[in-house]
């Protein structure tokens, strides 16, 4: 009982968009900076996805171990269409403490989705991680603005993934019907 | 620190594991085959956004961020903040380190959470490429389009608390 999936391209326009962004800043780099500073930044960037590429096997992993061991009914129950409230804020907890990058996350969310979680839950998820998850607030954010304002940003933040998670339930309810016919 | 998490996201994989592996062996193996085309799938999109995006960001104006972020600029202050974070690549480090730069020159507390919290939410070069592939797409536009108020909500909390 693998979850059922559409299958995924490993490239396609949205990746090309970005491909071209990339190779065109990458030469535009080279020719006003010199060949010193473009290999620095080419070592940096390589160093920095040879680190990511233990989080992200891990996020395909915990997404596909975790879609088998939670029955679709369990699922759907806690964070599903019905979950009301209550599912939200599972899901955003869940998307505050769950560790890793966005590499990490969104696999995890997708198969969410594809197990019987609504679209409020996965956005509330996904927006909780982004602007709440912890790992990335004291990996990254800290060292750049120190505690207090960091401490702030994540109260002021505390509210949002559960508005927009609501926001996003009851759109999705009006965009039904429409999808179905 | 990087390690920590290394370690805390490989506990939660052998935990998770271990305890299908005892429940239902040949789930098992098909998650582990299931999972291995995930990752291989995602693989050559991670390397284009991770590598390409120092790129980026090095030749974008990054110092033209902190003039318009000005403490007086008002809503369409922080229209501006949420565009610029939203228009910012991807990438661990590239939103945090101009909004620092931007705290640093003089910029206002809120708009620098506004253009934060926008980069975080939106960055666009992310959203393509790690977000569309790894969740229904319809989904990933709702998402999008329900995150359009928060710059707004939390730059206006800080506003109103007068914090940080």
């Amino acid at each position: 009982m693998t979850p059922a999936r559409r299958p995924r391209r490993a490239f396609d326009w949205s990746a090309a968009v970005v491909a071209t962004l990339a190779i065109a800043s990458a030469v535009f780099v080279f020719v006003r900076d010199g060949q010193a500073r473009f290999l620095s930044i080419l070592t940096d960037d390589v160093s920095l996805f040879g680190s990511m590429l233990p989080k992200v096997l891990a996020g395909c992993l915990i997404g596909a171990f975790v879609t088998l061991l939670l029955p679709r009914e369990t699922i759907a129950k806690w964070v599903g269409a019905e979950s009301g409230i209550w599912g939200i804020l599972v899901a955003t907890v869940a998307g505050a403490i769950l560790p890793g990058g966005p590499f990490t996350i969104y696999p995890v969310a997708g198969a969410f989705l594809a197990a019987g979680a609504d679209a409020g839950a996965a956005c509330a998820f996904v927006i909780s991680w982004t602007l709440i998850g912890y790992t990335r607030a004291i990996v990254w954010e800290l060292p750049f603005f120190g505690l207090e304002f960091v401490t702030w940003r994540i109260l002021f933040s505390v509210p949002l993934p559960i508005l927009a998670g609501l926001a996003a339930r009851f759109a999705w309810r009006l965009m039904k019907p429409k999808i179905i016919a | 620190m990087n390690l920590a998490i290394d370690i805390a996201l490989w506990a939660i994989v052998v935990a998770l594991g271990t305890t299908l592996f005892l429940r239902d062996q040949p789930s098992f193996s098909d998650s582990l085959t299931f999972a291995r085309r995930e990752f291989f799938a995602l693989l050559p999109r991670i390397a284009i956004g991770m590598i390409g995006s120092g790129f980026i960001a090095e030749s974008l104006p990054g110092h033209l961020i902190p003039s318009l972020l000005g403490p007086g600029t008002g809503a369409a202050g922080l229209a501006l903040a949420s565009l610029a974070g939203a228009l910012t690549p991807g990438g661990p480090v590239v939103g945090f380190a101009i909004a620092t730069a931007a705290l640093k020159s003089g910029a206002g507390a809120p708009q620098v959470i506004a253009y934060t919290i926008a980069w975080a939410l939106f960055a666009i070069p992310r959203v393509l490429v790690f977000e569309i592939p790894a969740m229904p797409a319809r989904v990933v536009w709702l998402r999008v389009l329900v995150s359009l108020p928060l710059p707004f909500l939390a730059a206006w909390a800080a506003i109103l608390t007068g914090k940080p």
